[in-house]
């Protein structure tokens, strides 16, 4: 990338407040055409809120913002879009009830004299996802694909128009691997047409794979800015300064496993059966260790959660505690036996955006806070203040509403939530997804906490290294079967890779 | 009711102190775990702590959702006030509260359904059967205080139903209210042949008519009723419970809240709050009739709307759906001395109606 070219973006010192928070102080950002400029910084550092001034959802308090040389004003959505500028949001922005040509060009539908000229979206869309080498049909209702290829079907919105920037606000949270090859040969597409592109994710990994520059902020503040590359194209970069400038401190170790000698069995799953997905699981596991269940997307890993904790029905089989059978007819027949289970999607299954953070954290727990048969706002205030704290969850108080945290931090709350619960056996179906490298490493040592004191643990996640560096036990799905149980000490990535993906014969 | 009166001192504390408390609160940032780091972003924590005083002041009054609709009412007063001199009256006044007691006690059960993302178009129906019943019951010889809970259980039985469709058979509320909407009034005109009742003795017409302290029964009864639900809501499992499932009912499901149960239980308060309503409103006119509470329900919805409580489900309060029902008698009450045309009337109220709703839609629009 020749230094040349004039920046097709600049941002100058940007400030932006909400009530309570400086989200922006002053931070500067620019993409020159045909980068990927990696945001980096810790959960509610300012991220999305930059994109979003960028892309008039947000108005900035002050700063400048030029676009090829010249200052603009941005005052909504509309006037981004005219300036060439094209975000994939942090959250799915889908129209699920309608089929995923119409997502893909809302407000932009081809017209002929005026009438929406529906062909046309159909071919085009599908020539615009063969393009991406999906295997989606554009006919389809976008609520009958799973999320990994509704966020493909941002992706695919995003490029279907001329673009001079396109940001994508972490896009691979809910991808699997194939697709998030997909992605990055998008990505590599629409650089070489000269396309900058705004990239955010907490997978530092990616960044070596596919940034060109990367920025860090912390707090709402600009901390720096750094090439990714050697003039050769070699990896200069050191993560563990990028994760120095994003926390503040270094990180000595990313998953501080604690070993214990694992106690009796606690809750055993027998030849498990649902309808739609599962063909019969078994799975034990013992007090004091953390098992880990790895899989592709679709494996079926969150469809046993559900089963066993009550959310689906079961057509077979049947779930022990203790060596006794449990009856478990909904969730909250799960969590009174002391089943608790995080699930993957924070926004539509995790929280209620209108309660406030103590609230939703409180949800599950409730009694623990209530005294003579009325709830003690007083004890609720102080038992969240104290997992805010744990979580470092950042919050301008523990009464705003939990829409209005950053993605991250709303992942913490939902965590917040079970640790509340106060289950004795904790199913985390991806408990760090969003969540900032230095967030994460405390996340483990309390998953670590947990079981020291006793609890069960098991961890559903996509990340291997995650998997590989947290558990004792691992235990991996393919087409809703249990095919595989490694030892800690025998898993390696290509062998539990081998066994998801069918190819271990 | 020492506890009763929680929830109101609280609404008022915030209002005074609100400013104060936002500026020394306890919790605001916490940042005991997170200045490991060391002194270098202490600086920034300060100036996040105090944000200027426009954003303070909008932040406290964000926080009292139902400051706008009260400060909506007293504008309306002080209007009405140089309109018409006989408005400011204390007579005036009691009759203001009187017209809206009965829709407020409507009100405050249709806000339990409203804040769990329901809808309750039975409650006028309702509110007509149970007077009818308690009505009969008297007349058949049975004692005062039995026929009056025989009058709320048949509410109570009407609203059971509704809930025991809605969650068994999974039906959209609208559609099953819609009809118990026709079956309770139906069954009203039916168990009377399309009569009233009347003859009530002097005991059963001071729920309605008589006064405590110069306080207009149905006052009372709506004052003690907003009290403690308003404690309900905030301080009870149950309370919060209709937030959490009106927010997202699948987050509700799976944090162990039982939909079913719930809005079974939520239902069921609204009919019973009908029946309140239906045994006031027939002692208060001193005969049960069938076609009592025709279209209340709508006024009832539209004393939650304004008063904030949001069709989306997840918020509201009992405290501003008072202040809505408020407005609409205010506003009844001024056209009435203003001799506006009732006709006119209704083309106003419904004006009204919608401009809460828009305003409601536009704060949710606004936040995302
Ligand atoms: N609409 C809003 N109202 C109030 N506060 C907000 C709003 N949007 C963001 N914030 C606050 O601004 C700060 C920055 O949020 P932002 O979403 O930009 O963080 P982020 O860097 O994207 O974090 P993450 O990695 O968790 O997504 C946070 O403290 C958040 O709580
Ligand atoms: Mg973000």
């Amino acid at each position: 990338m020749s230094v040349t070219i004039p920046p097709v973006v600049e941002m100058e010192h940007i400030s932006k407040s909400f009530p309570g928070v400086k989200a922006l102080d002053d931070v500067r950002f620019s993409v020159f055409p045909g980068e990927v400029h990696v945001l980096l910084g810790e959960n509610g550092a300012g991220k999305s809120t930059l994109m979003k001034i960028l892309s008039g959802v947000y108005t900035k308090d002050s700063g400048e913002i030029r676009i090829a040389g010249d200052p603009v004003e941005l005052h909504n959505v509309k006037d981004a879009m005219h300036q060439g500028i094209r975000i994939i949001y942090q959250e799915l922005n889908l129209l699920n009830n309608l089929t995923v040509a119409e997502n893909i060009f809302i407000g932009e539908e081809p017209r002929t004299r005026g009438i929406i000229d529906w062909k046309k979206m159909f071919t085009e869309s599908q020539k615009l996802l063969d393009g991406l080498n999906l295997s989606i049909d554009a006919h389809q209702k976008v609520s009958e694909l799973p999320v990994g290829q509704q966020q493909m079907v941002e992706v695919a919105h995003a490029v279907s128009k001329e673009a001079k920037v396109i940001v994508m606000d972490e896009p691979t949270s809910a991808l699997s691997s194939k697709e998030i090859k997909e992605l990055f040969t998008t990505i590599r597409k629409l650089q070489k047409r000269g396309v900058g592109v705004v990239y955010i994710s907490h997978r530092l990994e990616e960044l070596l794979e596919i940034g060109d520059r990367v920025t860090v902020f912390r707090d709402g503040q600009y901390i720096g800015t750094r090439n990714v590359r050697e003039e050769d194209g070699s990896i200069k970069i050191q993560l563990n300064d990028l994760i120095t400038m994003m926390v503040g401190r270094s990180l000595d170790q990313q998953f501080p496993k604690v070993k214990f000698t694992p106690g009796e069995e606690t809750l055993r799953i027998e030849n498990l059966q649902t309808e739609e997905k599962l063909r019969g699981c078994s799975l034990s596991i013992r007090k004091g260790e953390i098992l880990g269940l790895a899989g592709l997307m679709g494996a079926g890993r969150t469809e046993l959660a559900r089963a066993v904790i009550g959310a689906d029905r079961i057509t077979g089989g049947s779930v022990y505690r203790g060596g006794k059978r449990l009856r478990i007819r909904n969730p909250g027949d799960a969590i009174a036996q002391g089943i608790g289970y995080l699930p993957e999607d924070r926004k539509l299954h995790g929280l209620v955006l209108e309660l406030d953070v103590a609230k939703n954290i409180t949800l599950t727990g409730i009694k623990r806070i209530i005294s003579a048969f009325c709830l003690s706002l007083k004890k609720e205030r102080k038992e969240a203040l104290n997992l805010v704290g744990e979580l470092r969850i950042k919050t301008p108080s523990i009464s705003q509403q939990v829409r209005y945290l950053s993605g991250g931090n709303q992942q913490k709350v939902v965590v917040a939530k079970w640790l509340f619960a106060n289950s004795d056996i904790l199913i985390f179906d991806e408990p760090t997804r969003g969540i900032d490298v230095g967030a994460k490493v405390e996340i483990y040592r309390l998953l670590n906490t947990l079981v020291e004191a006793g609890k069960t643990v098991m961890i559903i996640s996509s990340e291997l290294p995650e998997i590989l560096g947290m558990c004792d036990r691992i235990a991996v799905m393919r087409e809703g079967n249990i095919v595989k149980e490694f030892l800690r000490a025998d898993a390696t990535q290509d062998a539990i890779l081998k066994y998801a993906i069918g190819a271990e014969a | 009711m020492q506890s009763g009166l929680k929830p109101e001192q609280e609404e008022k504390e915030s209002l005074n102190n609100i400013q104060q408390k936002i500026q020394n609160s306890p919790e605001t940032l916490n940042r005991e775990g997170a200045d490991r780091e060391g002194a270098d972003r202490e600086g920034a924590d300060r100036e996040e702590m105090e944000p200027g005083f426009g954003m303070r002041l909008r932040r406290a009054l964000g926080k009292v959702e139902s400051i706008y609709t009260l400060i909506g009412l007293l504008l309306m007063c002080i209007v009405l006030s140089f309109m018409h001199p006989a408005f400011l009256s204390m007579r005036n006044f009691s009759n203001i509260f009187l017209q809206a007691s009965i829709n407020g006690i409507l009100a405050i059960g249709i806000t339990f359904v409203i804040i769990s993302s329901g809808i309750d178009l039975s409650v006028g129906s309702i509110l007509a059967l149970s007077g009818i019943v308690t009505g009969n019951a008297l007349s058949g010889g049975m004692p005062l205080a039995a026929a009056v809970i025989f009058g709320m259980l048949t509410g109570g039985a009407c609203g059971l139903f509704n809930g025991l469709i809605i969650t068994r058979f999974n039906m959209p509320p609208f559609i099953v209210t819609l009809g118990t909407m026709s079956i309770a009034r139906g069954l009203a005109l039916l168990s009377t042949n399309g009569g009233q009742i009347y003859g009530f003795d002097a005991k059963f017409l001071f729920i309605g008519q008589g006064k405590i302290a110069g306080v207009p029964m149905p006052v009372v009864i709506l004052i003690l009723l907003a009290l403690l639900s308003s404690f309900i809501l905030k301080y009870t499992r149950f309370g919060r419970y209709c937030y959490a499932l009106g927010g997202n009912m699948e987050t509700a499901r799976l944090s162990g809240i039982s939909p079913t149960l719930y809005l079974t239980l939520i239902y069921t308060l609204s009919g019973v709050t009908a029946g309140v309503a239906g045994i006031v409103l027939a002692s208060r006119l001193s005969s049960a009739q069938p076609i009592a509470g025709i279209s209340y329900e709508l006024y009832a919805i539209a004393a939650a709307v304004i008063g904030g409580t949001s069709l989306a489900g997840g918020t509201g309060t009992v405290f501003g759906t008072i202040i809505g029902a408020l407005i609409i008698s205010v506003i009844r009450n001024g056209m009435n001395l203003l001799n506006v045309n009732s006709f006119l009337q209704q083309v106003v109220i419904g004006s009204v109606i919608i401009l809460a709703v828009m305003i409601d839609s536009f704060r949710k629009r606004n936040r995302s």
